[in-house]
Protein backbone atom coordinates (compact mmCIF):
# COMPACT_ATOMS: atom_id res chain seq x y z
CA UNK A 1 0.00 0.00 0.00
CA UNK A 2 2.72 2.34 0.87
CA UNK A 3 6.48 2.53 1.49
CA UNK A 4 6.42 2.41 5.24
CA UNK A 5 5.03 -1.05 4.97
CA UNK A 6 7.44 -2.35 3.05
CA UNK A 7 9.98 -2.03 5.82
CA UNK A 8 10.46 -5.09 7.62
CA UNK A 9 11.93 -5.01 10.93
CA UNK A 10 15.00 -6.18 12.02
CA UNK A 11 13.51 -9.29 13.67
CA UNK A 12 11.39 -10.51 10.91
CA UNK A 13 13.73 -12.34 8.74
CA UNK A 14 13.31 -11.83 4.93
CA UNK A 15 12.09 -13.71 2.33
CA UNK A 16 14.31 -15.75 0.54
CA UNK A 17 12.35 -17.61 -2.32
CA UNK A 18 9.05 -16.42 -3.94
CA UNK A 19 6.77 -19.33 -5.63
CA UNK A 20 4.73 -17.64 -8.12
CA UNK A 21 2.02 -20.24 -9.13
CA UNK A 22 1.24 -18.20 -12.57
CA UNK A 23 -1.94 -20.25 -13.73
CA UNK A 24 -2.97 -23.68 -12.59
CA UNK A 25 -3.86 -24.81 -16.13
CA UNK A 26 -1.65 -27.87 -17.26
CA UNK A 27 -1.68 -30.47 -19.88
CA UNK A 28 -1.20 -33.40 -17.02
CA UNK A 29 -3.09 -34.58 -14.63
CA UNK A 30 -0.88 -36.20 -12.10
CA UNK A 31 -2.39 -37.50 -9.08
CA UNK A 32 -0.41 -36.06 -6.59
CA UNK A 33 -0.37 -32.65 -7.71
CA UNK A 34 0.30 -29.91 -5.24
CA UNK A 35 -1.97 -27.42 -6.61
CA UNK A 36 -5.44 -27.23 -4.38
CA UNK A 37 -8.33 -29.46 -5.03
CA UNK A 38 -10.33 -26.26 -5.89
CA UNK A 39 -8.36 -25.01 -8.94
CA UNK A 40 -8.07 -21.46 -9.88
CA UNK A 41 -9.89 -20.69 -13.30
CA UNK A 42 -8.38 -18.43 -15.93
CA UNK A 43 -10.75 -16.08 -16.01
CA UNK A 44 -9.44 -15.11 -12.32
CA UNK A 45 -5.62 -15.20 -13.17
CA UNK A 46 -3.72 -12.06 -12.75
CA UNK A 47 -2.47 -10.29 -15.60
CA UNK A 48 1.41 -9.49 -16.47
CA UNK A 49 1.34 -6.05 -14.82
CA UNK A 50 0.36 -7.59 -11.36
CA UNK A 51 2.92 -10.20 -11.49
CA UNK A 52 5.56 -7.45 -12.49
CA UNK A 53 4.66 -5.92 -9.55
CA UNK A 54 4.78 -8.55 -7.36
CA UNK A 55 8.03 -9.36 -8.97
CA UNK A 56 9.42 -5.75 -8.18
CA UNK A 57 8.04 -5.76 -4.54
CA UNK A 58 9.57 -9.87 -3.85
CA UNK A 59 12.80 -7.96 -5.02
CA UNK A 60 12.91 -4.77 -2.95
CA UNK A 61 12.05 -7.20 0.79
CA UNK A 62 14.66 -9.59 -0.22
CA UNK A 63 13.72 -12.41 -2.54
CA UNK A 64 16.70 -13.89 -4.07
CA UNK A 65 14.97 -16.99 -6.19
CA UNK A 66 11.60 -16.92 -8.54
CA UNK A 67 10.42 -20.30 -8.90
CA UNK A 68 7.69 -19.80 -12.06
CA UNK A 69 5.32 -22.38 -12.05
CA UNK A 70 1.66 -23.77 -11.74
CA UNK A 71 0.41 -25.43 -13.13
CA UNK A 72 1.88 -24.99 -16.22
CA UNK A 73 3.80 -21.51 -16.35
CA UNK A 74 4.19 -21.89 -19.88
CA UNK A 75 0.36 -22.00 -20.36
CA UNK A 76 0.44 -18.12 -19.76
CA UNK A 77 1.07 -16.43 -23.01
CA UNK A 78 3.13 -13.60 -20.87
CA UNK A 79 5.74 -16.52 -19.58
CA UNK A 80 8.60 -14.78 -21.29
CA UNK A 81 7.54 -11.04 -19.86
CA UNK A 82 7.42 -12.28 -16.91
CA UNK A 83 10.98 -13.81 -17.30
CA UNK A 84 12.46 -11.12 -18.58
CA UNK A 85 11.13 -8.86 -15.85
CA UNK A 86 12.82 -11.03 -13.20
CA UNK A 87 16.29 -10.82 -15.31
CA UNK A 88 15.78 -7.32 -15.20
CA UNK A 89 15.32 -7.20 -11.33
CA UNK A 90 18.52 -9.41 -10.51
CA UNK A 91 16.02 -12.25 -9.59
CA UNK A 92 16.87 -15.79 -10.47
CA UNK A 93 14.27 -17.65 -12.58
CA UNK A 94 13.84 -21.24 -11.93
CA UNK A 95 11.35 -22.83 -14.86
CA UNK A 96 9.27 -25.29 -12.91
CA UNK A 97 7.58 -27.49 -15.78
CA UNK A 98 5.93 -30.37 -17.46
CA UNK A 99 8.12 -29.59 -20.39
CA UNK A 100 5.15 -30.94 -22.70
CA UNK A 101 2.51 -28.51 -24.90
CA UNK A 102 3.44 -25.08 -25.62
CA UNK A 103 6.69 -25.20 -23.21
CA UNK A 104 9.14 -26.34 -26.38
CA UNK A 105 8.28 -23.61 -28.75
CA UNK A 106 8.62 -21.01 -25.86
CA UNK A 107 11.68 -22.29 -24.56
CA UNK A 108 14.72 -20.58 -27.02
CA UNK A 109 12.84 -17.00 -26.35
CA UNK A 110 12.70 -17.83 -22.00
CA UNK A 111 16.69 -18.46 -23.06
CA UNK A 112 16.92 -15.25 -24.59
CA UNK A 113 14.70 -13.22 -21.59
CA UNK A 114 17.01 -14.59 -18.76
CA UNK A 115 16.43 -17.58 -17.80
CA UNK A 116 18.29 -19.09 -14.72
CA UNK A 117 17.23 -22.41 -14.53
CA UNK A 118 14.61 -25.27 -15.43
CA UNK A 119 13.43 -27.90 -13.55
CA UNK A 120 11.63 -30.53 -15.72
CA UNK A 121 9.11 -32.82 -13.98
CA UNK A 122 9.20 -36.35 -15.16
CA UNK A 123 7.16 -39.08 -13.83
CA UNK A 124 8.65 -42.04 -14.74
CA UNK A 125 11.68 -43.15 -16.95
CA UNK A 126 9.40 -46.12 -18.54
CA UNK A 127 6.95 -44.21 -21.00
CA UNK A 128 4.34 -45.98 -20.59
CA UNK A 129 4.16 -45.84 -16.86
CA UNK A 130 4.70 -41.78 -17.27
CA UNK A 131 2.18 -41.43 -19.05
CA UNK A 132 -0.44 -43.26 -17.06
CA UNK A 133 1.01 -41.45 -13.72
CA UNK A 134 1.04 -37.79 -15.79
CA UNK A 135 -2.27 -38.60 -17.48
CA UNK A 136 -1.21 -37.51 -21.11
CA UNK A 137 -0.70 -39.75 -23.97
CA UNK A 138 2.61 -39.24 -25.62
CA UNK A 139 3.96 -37.09 -22.85
CA UNK A 140 7.63 -38.74 -22.44
CA UNK A 141 8.85 -38.04 -26.41
CA UNK A 142 7.85 -34.10 -25.86
CA UNK A 143 9.61 -34.09 -22.20
CA UNK A 144 12.92 -35.92 -23.70
CA UNK A 145 13.11 -33.06 -26.58
CA UNK A 146 12.37 -30.40 -24.31
CA UNK A 147 15.48 -32.04 -22.24
CA UNK A 148 17.53 -32.06 -24.91
CA UNK A 149 17.04 -28.34 -25.78
CA UNK A 150 17.52 -26.65 -22.37
CA UNK A 151 20.87 -29.03 -22.26
CA UNK A 152 21.75 -27.70 -26.19
CA UNK A 153 21.02 -24.06 -25.06
CA UNK A 154 23.47 -24.36 -21.94
CA UNK A 155 20.94 -24.06 -19.57
CA UNK A 156 21.03 -25.98 -16.09
CA UNK A 157 18.63 -28.70 -16.27
CA UNK A 158 17.07 -30.26 -12.68
CA UNK A 159 15.00 -33.73 -13.31
CA UNK A 160 12.33 -33.44 -10.41
CA UNK A 161 10.66 -37.22 -10.23
CA UNK A 162 8.07 -37.98 -7.56
CA UNK A 163 8.15 -41.18 -6.07
CA UNK A 164 5.52 -43.20 -4.78
CA UNK A 165 4.52 -46.68 -5.20
CA UNK A 166 3.61 -46.46 -9.11
CA UNK A 167 7.29 -45.64 -10.16
CA UNK A 168 9.61 -46.40 -6.92
CA UNK A 169 10.74 -49.42 -8.63
CA UNK A 170 12.15 -46.80 -11.40
CA UNK A 171 14.83 -45.30 -9.23
CA UNK A 172 17.69 -46.54 -10.32
CA UNK A 173 16.71 -46.07 -14.33
CA UNK A 174 16.06 -42.30 -13.28
CA UNK A 175 19.41 -41.76 -12.34
CA UNK A 176 20.36 -43.09 -15.59
CA UNK A 177 17.67 -41.02 -17.63
CA UNK A 178 18.78 -37.79 -15.72
CA UNK A 179 22.51 -38.40 -16.94
CA UNK A 180 21.73 -39.51 -19.96
CA UNK A 181 19.25 -36.30 -20.56
CA UNK A 182 22.57 -34.21 -19.43
CA UNK A 183 20.76 -32.95 -16.19
CA UNK A 184 22.77 -31.63 -13.46
CA UNK A 185 20.78 -32.43 -10.64
CA UNK A 186 17.93 -34.70 -10.27
CA UNK A 187 15.51 -34.63 -7.34
CA UNK A 188 14.25 -37.64 -6.18
CA UNK A 189 11.32 -36.23 -4.22
CA UNK A 190 9.22 -39.07 -2.15
CA UNK A 191 5.29 -37.89 -2.47
CA UNK A 192 4.05 -35.41 0.17
CA UNK A 193 0.57 -36.55 1.22
CA UNK A 194 -0.82 -32.76 0.59
CA UNK A 195 -3.89 -31.80 -1.80
CA UNK A 196 -3.99 -34.37 -4.88
CA UNK A 197 -1.70 -36.50 -3.05
CA UNK A 198 -3.96 -36.70 0.09
CA UNK A 199 -6.77 -37.90 -1.70
CA UNK A 200 -4.75 -40.06 -3.54
CA UNK A 201 -2.69 -41.38 -0.65
CA UNK A 202 -3.95 -45.03 -0.59
CA UNK A 203 -2.70 -45.63 -4.20
CA UNK A 204 0.57 -43.85 -3.68
CA UNK A 205 2.22 -45.33 -0.33
CA UNK A 206 4.92 -47.14 -1.21
CA UNK A 207 6.16 -50.14 0.98
CA UNK A 208 8.75 -49.17 3.69
CA UNK A 209 11.20 -51.74 2.37
CA UNK A 210 10.74 -50.49 -0.95
CA UNK A 211 11.62 -47.07 0.45
CA UNK A 212 14.58 -47.86 2.64
CA UNK A 213 15.66 -49.44 -0.72
CA UNK A 214 15.75 -46.37 -2.71
CA UNK A 215 17.16 -44.98 -0.23
CA UNK A 216 20.01 -46.81 -0.59
CA UNK A 217 20.26 -46.49 -4.49
CA UNK A 218 20.54 -42.81 -4.19
CA UNK A 219 23.10 -42.88 -1.78
CA UNK A 220 25.02 -45.11 -3.44
CA UNK A 221 24.86 -43.49 -7.28
CA UNK A 222 25.41 -40.14 -5.34
CA UNK A 223 28.83 -41.57 -4.55
CA UNK A 224 29.25 -42.77 -8.00
CA UNK A 225 28.19 -39.85 -9.83
CA UNK A 226 29.82 -37.35 -7.81
CA UNK A 227 30.86 -34.27 -9.76
CA UNK A 228 28.32 -35.35 -12.84
CA UNK A 229 25.17 -35.48 -10.84
CA UNK A 230 23.72 -33.58 -7.50
CA UNK A 231 21.02 -35.93 -6.53
CA UNK A 232 18.53 -34.40 -3.95
CA UNK A 233 16.37 -36.95 -1.68
CA UNK A 234 13.45 -35.92 0.23
CA UNK A 235 12.15 -38.46 2.02
CA UNK A 236 8.57 -39.63 2.89
CA UNK A 237 7.03 -38.29 6.06
CA UNK A 238 5.10 -40.84 7.10
CA UNK A 239 7.82 -43.14 7.57
CA UNK A 240 10.39 -40.05 8.77
CA UNK A 241 11.96 -40.24 12.02
CA UNK A 242 11.85 -36.25 12.22
CA UNK A 243 9.44 -33.73 10.39
CA UNK A 244 10.25 -31.52 7.65
CA UNK A 245 10.44 -27.96 8.59
CA UNK A 246 7.53 -26.83 5.78
CA UNK A 247 8.76 -24.13 3.83
CA UNK A 248 12.15 -23.32 5.88
CA UNK A 249 9.69 -22.40 8.59
CA UNK A 250 5.93 -21.00 8.26
CA UNK A 251 6.45 -17.02 7.08
CA UNK A 252 10.39 -17.57 7.28
CA UNK A 253 11.42 -17.87 3.85
CA UNK A 254 9.12 -18.33 1.13
CA UNK A 255 5.75 -16.99 0.26
CA UNK A 256 3.71 -18.67 -2.63
CA UNK A 257 1.40 -16.42 -4.66
CA UNK A 258 -1.54 -18.43 -6.08
CA UNK A 259 -2.87 -17.59 -10.13
CA UNK A 260 -5.27 -15.74 -8.57
CA UNK A 261 -2.93 -13.51 -6.37
CA UNK A 262 -3.44 -14.99 -2.57
CA UNK A 263 -0.27 -15.15 -1.01
CA UNK A 264 0.12 -18.33 1.39
CA UNK A 265 3.03 -19.31 3.66
CA UNK A 266 3.32 -22.97 1.64
CA UNK A 267 0.63 -24.02 -1.49
CA UNK A 268 -1.15 -25.99 0.74
CA UNK A 269 -1.89 -23.86 3.43
CA UNK A 270 -5.58 -22.92 1.89
CA UNK A 271 -6.48 -26.40 3.77
CA UNK A 272 -6.46 -25.00 6.88
CA UNK A 273 -9.38 -23.51 7.84
CA UNK A 274 -10.25 -19.98 9.43
CA UNK A 275 -6.59 -18.42 8.41
CA UNK A 276 -6.93 -15.18 6.88
CA UNK A 277 -5.49 -14.59 3.19
CA UNK A 278 -4.64 -11.19 1.79
CA UNK A 279 -4.44 -10.58 -2.03
CA UNK A 280 -1.92 -9.06 -3.68
CA UNK A 281 -4.82 -6.79 -5.40
CA UNK A 282 -5.56 -5.35 -2.28
CA UNK A 283 -2.13 -4.93 -0.40
CA UNK A 284 1.77 -4.58 -1.25
CA UNK A 285 3.72 -8.11 -0.60
CA UNK A 286 5.27 -6.20 2.13
CA UNK A 287 2.84 -5.54 3.92
CA UNK A 288 1.43 -9.14 3.59
CA UNK A 289 4.76 -11.02 4.61
CA UNK A 290 5.62 -8.24 8.13
CA UNK A 291 1.06 -8.45 8.90
CA UNK A 292 -0.87 -10.88 7.21
CA UNK A 293 -2.88 -13.18 9.73
CA UNK A 294 -2.41 -16.31 7.79
CA UNK A 295 1.82 -15.41 7.90
CA UNK A 296 1.59 -14.49 11.37
CA UNK A 297 -0.37 -17.54 12.74
CA UNK A 298 2.38 -20.01 13.00
CA UNK A 299 5.51 -18.10 12.71
CA UNK A 300 7.83 -18.33 15.52
CA UNK A 301 7.62 -20.83 18.46
CA UNK A 302 5.25 -18.78 20.51
CA UNK A 303 2.02 -20.87 19.03
CA UNK A 304 3.79 -24.20 19.51
CA UNK A 305 1.92 -26.59 22.20
CA UNK A 306 3.85 -29.88 23.58
CA UNK A 307 5.82 -31.57 22.52
CA UNK A 308 6.98 -29.42 20.23
CA UNK A 309 7.52 -26.11 22.87
CA UNK A 310 9.98 -27.49 24.83
CA UNK A 311 12.01 -29.79 22.26
CA UNK A 312 15.51 -28.85 21.24
CA UNK A 313 14.82 -29.06 17.77
CA UNK A 314 11.82 -26.69 17.93
CA UNK A 315 13.75 -24.12 15.46
CA UNK A 316 15.15 -26.69 13.12
CA UNK A 317 11.82 -28.33 11.87
CA UNK A 318 9.99 -25.63 13.46
CA UNK A 319 6.91 -28.10 14.56
CA UNK A 320 6.98 -29.74 11.06
CA UNK A 321 3.86 -29.31 8.62
CA UNK A 322 1.18 -27.47 9.85
CA UNK A 323 -1.07 -28.74 6.73
CA UNK A 324 0.16 -32.03 7.69
CA UNK A 325 -1.04 -31.67 11.37
CA UNK A 326 -4.40 -30.39 10.65
CA UNK A 327 -5.17 -33.31 8.28
CA UNK A 328 -4.11 -35.99 10.48
CA UNK A 329 -4.13 -34.95 13.87
CA UNK A 330 -6.72 -33.00 13.49
CA UNK A 331 -5.14 -29.91 14.85
CA UNK A 332 -3.03 -27.45 12.39
CA UNK A 333 -0.99 -26.26 15.77
CA UNK A 334 -0.21 -29.96 17.29
CA UNK A 335 3.00 -31.69 16.69
CA UNK A 336 3.46 -32.79 12.86
CA UNK A 337 2.35 -36.55 13.41
CA UNK A 338 5.53 -37.20 10.87
CA UNK A 339 7.43 -36.59 13.88
CA UNK A 340 8.50 -39.48 15.68
CA UNK A 341 7.43 -37.44 19.38
CA UNK A 342 4.39 -37.03 18.39
CA UNK A 343 2.13 -39.34 20.57
CA UNK A 344 0.34 -39.87 17.00
CA UNK A 345 3.03 -41.04 14.83
CA UNK A 346 3.15 -44.73 15.74
CA UNK A 347 -0.55 -44.40 13.96
CA UNK A 348 0.63 -42.95 11.09
CA UNK A 349 3.15 -45.57 10.41
CA UNK A 350 0.83 -48.25 10.82
CA UNK A 351 -1.31 -46.22 8.55
CA UNK A 352 1.17 -45.98 5.88
CA UNK A 353 1.55 -49.81 6.74
CA UNK A 354 -1.64 -50.87 5.96
CA UNK A 355 -2.21 -48.74 2.97
CA UNK A 356 1.02 -49.82 1.03
CA UNK A 357 0.06 -53.41 1.68
CA UNK A 358 -3.06 -53.19 -0.46
CA UNK A 359 -2.75 -56.13 -2.72
CA UNK A 360 -4.28 -53.74 -5.66
CA UNK A 361 -3.52 -50.16 -5.58
CA UNK A 362 -6.67 -48.20 -6.18
CA UNK A 363 -7.36 -46.12 -9.09
CA UNK A 364 -6.11 -42.53 -9.01
CA UNK A 365 -8.24 -39.84 -9.09
CA UNK A 366 -6.70 -37.46 -11.59
CA UNK A 367 -6.51 -33.88 -11.18
CA UNK A 368 -9.03 -31.68 -12.78
CA UNK A 369 -10.36 -27.69 -13.66
CA UNK A 370 -13.10 -26.84 -12.97
CA UNK A 371 -14.47 -28.47 -9.50
CA UNK A 372 -12.71 -30.99 -7.51
CA UNK A 373 -14.24 -34.56 -7.94
CA UNK A 374 -16.09 -36.28 -5.01
CA UNK A 375 -13.33 -37.48 -3.26
CA UNK A 376 -13.37 -39.11 -0.56
CA UNK A 377 -11.28 -37.64 2.02
CA UNK A 378 -8.53 -40.79 3.69
CA UNK A 379 -8.95 -40.82 6.95
CA UNK A 380 -6.50 -39.14 9.88
CA UNK A 381 -5.48 -40.90 12.78
CA UNK A 382 -7.23 -39.05 15.78
CA UNK A 383 -9.92 -41.47 16.17
CA UNK B 1 37.11 -34.80 -10.69
CA UNK B 2 39.55 -32.57 -9.09
CA UNK B 3 40.74 -29.00 -10.41
CA UNK B 4 44.30 -28.35 -11.37
CA UNK B 5 46.29 -25.30 -11.64
CA UNK B 6 46.27 -24.75 -15.25
CA UNK B 7 42.42 -25.30 -15.20
CA UNK B 8 40.14 -22.78 -15.96
CA UNK B 9 37.17 -21.88 -13.96
CA UNK B 10 33.82 -20.67 -14.91
CA UNK B 11 30.40 -20.24 -13.83
CA UNK B 12 28.01 -21.94 -16.29
CA UNK B 13 24.92 -20.47 -17.30
CA UNK B 14 22.42 -20.21 -14.26
CA UNK B 15 25.37 -19.78 -11.70
CA UNK B 16 25.96 -15.63 -10.72
CA UNK B 17 27.03 -13.86 -7.82
CA UNK B 18 25.66 -10.71 -6.63
CA UNK B 19 25.03 -8.32 -3.87
CA UNK B 20 22.19 -9.17 -1.75
CA UNK B 21 21.54 -5.33 -0.53
CA UNK B 22 18.91 -6.82 2.08
CA UNK B 23 21.44 -8.61 3.65
CA UNK B 24 24.55 -6.57 3.13
CA UNK B 25 26.65 -10.09 1.95
CA UNK B 26 27.46 -11.31 -1.80
CA UNK B 27 25.94 -14.70 -2.40
CA UNK B 28 25.92 -17.00 -4.73
CA UNK B 29 22.72 -18.03 -6.70
CA UNK B 30 23.43 -21.36 -8.41
CA UNK B 31 20.00 -24.15 -9.43
CA UNK B 32 17.61 -24.50 -5.60
CA UNK B 33 20.81 -22.97 -3.95
CA UNK B 34 21.87 -19.87 -2.21
CA UNK B 35 25.75 -19.90 -1.17
CA UNK B 36 26.58 -17.51 1.63
CA UNK B 37 29.76 -15.94 0.34
CA UNK B 38 32.68 -15.06 3.15
CA UNK B 39 35.32 -12.24 1.86
CA UNK B 40 37.80 -14.69 0.78
CA UNK B 41 35.55 -16.67 -1.44
CA UNK B 42 34.15 -12.92 -2.64
CA UNK B 43 37.64 -12.24 -3.23
CA UNK B 44 38.02 -15.99 -5.39
CA UNK B 45 34.81 -15.83 -7.41
CA UNK B 46 35.71 -12.04 -8.46
CA UNK B 47 38.52 -13.28 -10.52
CA UNK B 48 36.55 -16.39 -11.79
CA UNK B 49 35.77 -15.01 -15.45
CA UNK B 50 36.40 -18.38 -18.17
CA UNK B 51 39.84 -16.92 -18.46
CA UNK B 52 42.16 -17.12 -15.79
CA UNK B 53 43.95 -20.13 -14.74
CA UNK B 54 43.74 -21.10 -11.27
CA UNK B 55 47.52 -20.41 -11.02
CA UNK B 56 46.71 -16.97 -12.57
CA UNK B 57 43.93 -16.74 -10.19
CA UNK B 58 46.06 -17.66 -7.01
CA UNK B 59 49.12 -14.90 -8.71
CA UNK B 60 46.35 -12.30 -8.60
CA UNK B 61 45.55 -12.86 -4.71
CA UNK B 62 49.12 -13.57 -3.63
CA UNK B 63 49.06 -9.94 -4.95
CA UNK B 64 46.56 -8.66 -3.46
CA UNK B 65 46.95 -10.24 0.13
CA UNK B 66 50.72 -9.94 -0.02
CA UNK B 67 51.11 -13.48 0.59
CA UNK B 68 52.64 -15.95 -0.94
CA UNK B 69 51.13 -18.05 -4.09
CA UNK B 70 52.01 -21.95 -3.25
CA UNK B 71 49.97 -20.91 0.41
CA UNK B 72 47.27 -19.73 -1.52
CA UNK B 73 46.64 -21.68 -4.26
CA UNK B 74 45.35 -24.98 -2.60
CA UNK B 75 43.12 -23.36 -0.89
CA UNK B 76 41.59 -21.68 -4.11
CA UNK B 77 41.27 -25.09 -5.61
CA UNK B 78 39.89 -26.39 -2.51
CA UNK B 79 37.05 -24.10 -2.56
CA UNK B 80 36.59 -24.72 -6.36
CA UNK B 81 36.54 -28.47 -6.12
CA UNK B 82 33.66 -27.72 -3.45
CA UNK B 83 31.90 -26.31 -5.89
CA UNK B 84 32.72 -28.36 -9.29
CA UNK B 85 31.32 -31.09 -6.74
CA UNK B 86 28.21 -29.32 -6.59
CA UNK B 87 27.82 -28.94 -10.38
CA UNK B 88 27.93 -25.01 -9.71
CA UNK B 89 31.46 -24.33 -11.85
CA UNK B 90 32.69 -25.76 -14.81
CA UNK B 91 35.96 -25.18 -16.15
CA UNK B 92 36.45 -23.67 -19.90
CA UNK B 93 36.15 -24.79 -22.63
CA UNK B 94 33.30 -26.61 -20.78
CA UNK B 95 34.27 -30.40 -20.67
CA UNK B 96 32.98 -32.69 -23.04
CA UNK B 97 30.03 -34.85 -21.90
CA UNK B 98 31.15 -37.94 -20.85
Amino acid sequence: MNAVTDAVTPALPAPIGLLAELTHRCPLRCPYCSNPLELDKRSGELDTAAWQRVLTEAAALGVLHVHLSGGEPTARQDIVEITRTCAELGLYSNLITSGVAGALGKLDALYDAGLDHVQLSIQAAEAANAERIGGLKNAQPQKFAFAERVVALGLPLTLNAVIHRGNIHEVATLIDLAVTLGAKRLEVAHTQYYGWAYVNRAALMPAKPDVDRSIRIVEEARERLKGRLVIDLVVPDYYAKYPKACAGGWGRRLMNVTPAGKVLPCHAAETIPGLEFWNVRDRSLGEIWAQSPAFQAYRGTAWMKEPCRSCDRREKDWGGCRCQALALAGDAAATDPACSLSPLHAKVQALAIAESALETAPDYQYRTIGGAPLVTQPEGVTA
Amino acid sequence: MSLSPDDVPRLPRGVRMRFDGVRGAHVLLAPERTFDLDQNAVAVLSLVDGARSIRAIAEALAAQYDAPRSVIEPDVITMLNGLAEKRVLDTAPAAPPA
